[in-house]
């Protein structure tokens, strides 16, 4: 199992004032919701989390040695990565779409083998879409797609796994299913960090909460202490009403 | 995917090339039959034959799969590449920069070899411009790419455009057929075979990295790919494979567009079954298309480009009527 730390780690968007540096330490275990609003860099912690894109200062370490030291396959085994926006200009069935996710863990002459693939197929069950897999996805629907991308990184299986916004286009009955195979996989002993726009979601599933302000400044730490109404008001600049509903706080924007 | 469903439809092709390729060394002006051919190709048949066919037809046959099969599999590379399934060998200029090479050779009145090497040294050249250009000041998307590709290949135009208005009319049927595409001048096959066989070696454990670059560079990044240096890579390869096929019969177009794109309808799109297959049924549809342009009119002869784009285009657009 592995735990995913930054050092004083300042994301590069350019134009934009440092802020205050993230030295955040993502435990086994642990759900993590990243609030904020939008254009406030979400994505772009994610991207460099997960080594795609270079920080403006500091660093990101697995199991404390840095992410660029280490090979990009064996990265790739460790950490994974569900992307807000995905490319299919070929066309791919489910089940092919699936099964890239076994990329990381096979050598290059290897073909996939029988394993890997009813690996692929428990997770399209997991995620609802085992019936579709033979379909191509560009046919799917938005919601069907997403659950495809989730799939497959629950066939990448890494420790820790970035999410992008997984509950985007998910109608109530999967967005709770998505969030509570999240929570099952952190109960495994996996880490899940996760960008959410659902303040709500973020209150019901998650541990462990990062704020995102729009000045460039962050706090994070256990949920409970981060769900403070006057925080969450500021950072989306608007008024909320909280209310308390099966046993968690629910936050309504006012009308006026 | 189990590797027995990557060989069958491989067995298949190389069935339906080998075919191909009998059928072209048998016909001609003087038709043989297959058991002539046969014969001929166990070591027994008489004088004429053997010389008809070992000297005159077989190199020829060669050629033309030698260079369909670098064509075809150079625009699947292309593709993968751009993320474009309409990319081909020669979208990003590189056989306008073969033409230029090819006809300032052809005007300065070099025969043979000096144009081929010339085209050769041109192909390397647009390579090496575009992806300096586009590569230029760090990021490169294949947006950028194709773009800075497309604007290089417009300048090859007007410059072949000039050196085909300045040409004396003697010279200009040879240019013509060139620029069309013609096997009657390819000269020797094993270049070509050689390069085939070895990129289709090299390309075959990277298959699956290239299956997942399809899906974006930072999908695949993400998945433990160094996209940038696979992408360099391909693009030197499907150069590579571009300035051997066009050095050998100058510019035929079509089959680096519709052979990966008929293959992908019929096969999916598992580059490690795409490219082999692409290097088969790319070289068999040129044998093909070149019996054809040496029989049509016999004894006059065709360039070769104008029958793979008779042939291709109506094939291609009645399988794209009929898939989903």
């Amino acid at each position: 199992m592995t735990t995913l730390t930054t050092d004083n780690l300042i994301i590069e968007i350019p134009g934009r004032a440092p802020g205050s540096p993230l030295n955040l330490e993502v435990k086994p275990g642990q759900v993590w919701g990243v609030l904020g609003p939008n254009g406030v860099g979400k994505t772009t912690l994610l991207h460099t989390l997960a080594g795609l894109r270079a920080p403006r200062s500091g660093g990101v370490l697995l199991d404390g040695r840095a992410l660029e030291s280490l090979k990009r396959k064996a990265v790739s085994q460790r950490l994974g990565l569900v992307f807000q926006d995905r490319q299919d200009g070929f066309p791919a069935t489910v089940l092919e779409t699936a099964l890239i996710g076994r990329h990381p863990w096979l050598s290059s002459w290897q073909m996939e083998s029988g394993e890997d693939i009813a690996i692929a197929e428990r997770a399209l069950q997991a995620l609802d879409v085992g019936h579709l897999r033979d379909r191509l996805v560009s046919t799917l629907s938005g919601g069907e797609r997403q659950r495809v991308a989730i799939a497959t990184l629950m066939t990448q299986a890494p420790d820790i796994w970035l999410l992008d916004e997984p509950s985007n286009h998910l109608d109530l009955h999967h967005q709770v299913a998505v969030m509570r195979l999240l929570c099952e996989q952190a109960e495994a002993g996996r880490a899940v960090f996760m960008c959410l726009h659902d303040l709500n979601l973020a209150a019901r599933w998650c541990d462990h909460l990062l704020l995102m302000f729009p000045s460039g400044e962050a706090c994070w730490g256990p949920a409970r202490e981060m769900l403070v109404p006057s925080a969450l008001e500021s950072l989306y600049n608007q008024t909320l009403v909280t209310v308390e509903a099966d046993g968690a706080p629910v936050f309504v924007p006012v009308r006026s | 995917m189990p590797v027995s469903d990557i060989f069958r439809p491989l067995a298949i092709l190389a069935l339906v090339a080998l075919t191909a390729m009998l059928v072209s060394v048998s016909v001609g002006s003087a038709d043989l039959g297959p058991g002539d051919t046969l014969s001929v190709l166990t070591g027994g048949g008489s004088e004429l034959h053997r010389t008809l066919i070992l000297d005159l037809r077989l190199p020829r046959t060669l050629s033309a799969f030698a260079t369909g099969g670098l064509l075809a599999m150079a625009g699947a590379l292309m593709q993968v590449l751009l993320r474009n399934p309409l990319a081909d060998p020669y979208v990003l200029g590189l056989s306008g920069g073969a033409a230029v090479g090819a006809l300032l050779a052809m005007l300065a009145g070099a025969a043979g070899f000096l144009i081929s090497g010339s085209a050769f040294a041109g192909a390397m050249l647009a390579t090496l411009l575009v992806f300096g250009l586009a590569h230029g000041s760090g990021s490169w998307t294949p947006s950028r790419l194709l773009l800075t590709g497309v604007v290089v290949a417009a300048g090859w135009g007007a410059m072949i455009t000039l050196i085909l208005a300045m040409s004396p009319a003697s010279r200009l049927p040879g240019m013509l057929y060139w620029l069309m595409g013609d096997l009657s001048h390819a000269g020797q096959s094993w270049p070509g075979l050689t390069v085939l066989v070895v990129v289709c070696l090299l390309v075959f454990p990277l298959g699956r990295s290239l299956n997942v670059l399809a899906r974006g560079s930072l999908q695949a990044a993400a998945l433990g790919v160094s996209v940038r240096s696979l992408e360099w890579l391909i693009y030197l390869l499907a150069s590579l494979l571009t300035a051997t096929a066009v050095t050998m019969a100058g510019a035929v177009g079509f089959v680096g567009l519709v052979v990966p794109h008929m293959l992908r309808l019929a096969l999916g799109n598992d580059q490690r079954m795409i490219l082999p297959a692409c290097a088969l049924a790319g070289g068999a549809l040129l044998v093909l298309a070149d019996t054809l342009a040496r029989v049509v009119i016999a004894p006059e002869q065709l360039p070769v480009g104008v029958i793979t784009a008779l042939i291709g285009v109506p094939t291609f657009l009645y399988l794209l009527y009929r898939s989903r």
